[in-house]
């Protein structure tokens, strides 16, 4: 059976401010099973032909797996007739993640805590805080349902 | 990928989380240790030594697991976690609401 992902990657020459090299565009099905394949192929696609600490791979891995774990099942509340967006934006010293879903967005100031002493027993809640953990900057669109995380290269 | 679950000499539930503890399969472990509680264990260690890693549903089963044993008077230790999923724990405090030795045979000395 073919994988339902559809990945894009596209390399131009530095030409903007940024000196923007690559794009990495994918789009995945609202499907648990797809998120592994798909932190698999951004991640090798955002490092390929850098030196990456194993540090940094993780991170990477971690953020995109809570981003679109979340996309899919709080965003698109895991409905297959509904797509995420994966837009990797990679620049000399920065890695620029975008990830979209279709849902109604969330506030994510509204988001407890999770590691305040009455949330610590809590069974959720704890994505979003390891994205704001471990990258650079976290970046959500007005209506709340894209997220954009920054990691800088080390 | 998967779990599976033994018994040591002493009598410790011992499970054997192998590849990835993910939104996709947390649910397979929280019935595994529930059928473990209802079959009247109480001593359940789960061994991540083959744990490539855990996201943070991975986590909240977890939470949850421990809330059930420690209700049904059991307890729960956590072993074998690599520097990166160890700090996962540290970061989201959860190393404070665990039991976590650094090997299973840490974690099995005294339980």
């Amino acid at each position: 059976m073919s994988s339902p992902l559809l990945l894009c990657v596209r390399r131009s020459q530095p030409s903007d401010a940024e000196g923007a090299s690559t794009l990495v565009t994918l789009r995945l099905p609202s499907d648990i099973g797809c998120i592994e394949e798909a932190v698999e192929l951004v991640v090798r696609h955002c490092l390929a032909g850098h030196q990456a600490t194993r540090k940094t791979r993780f991170r990477l891995q971690v953020v995109l797996s809570e981003a679109i774990s979340n996309a899919i099942v709080r965003g698109n509340q895991e409905d297959r007739a509904k797509w995420v967006d994966v837009r990797a934006e990679l620049l000399a010293d920065i890695i620029r993640v975008y990830v979209s879903d279709e849902g109604p967005g969330f506030d994510p100031g509204a988001v407890p805590d999770p590691v305040h002493p009455t949330q610590l027993d809590e069974a959720g809640g704890r994505g979003l805080y390891l994205i704001r953990k471990l990258v650079d900057l976290v970046q959500f669109n007005e209506q709340g349902n894209t997220i954009c995380m920054t990691l800088r290269r080390p | 990928m998967g779990f599976s679950q033994s018994k040591d000499a002493s009598g410790v539930t011992v499970v054997q989380c192998e590849g990835q503890l993910i939104v996709g399969n947390r649910q397979e472990l929280k019935d595994l240790v529930q059928a473990a509680v209802d079959q009247g264990e109480r001593r359940i260690l789960i061994d991540f030594s083959r744990t490539g890693y855990i996201d943070s549903s991975g986590l909240g089963a977890l939470v949850s697991i421990s809330k059930r044993i420690r209700e049904a008077g059991g307890e729960l230790r956590l072993a074998g976690l690599n520097e990166d999923l160890r700090s996962l724990f540290e970061l989201t405090k959860l190393d404070t609401l665990f039991t976590i030795a650094e090997t299973p045979q840490q974690a099995l000395a005294g339980f």
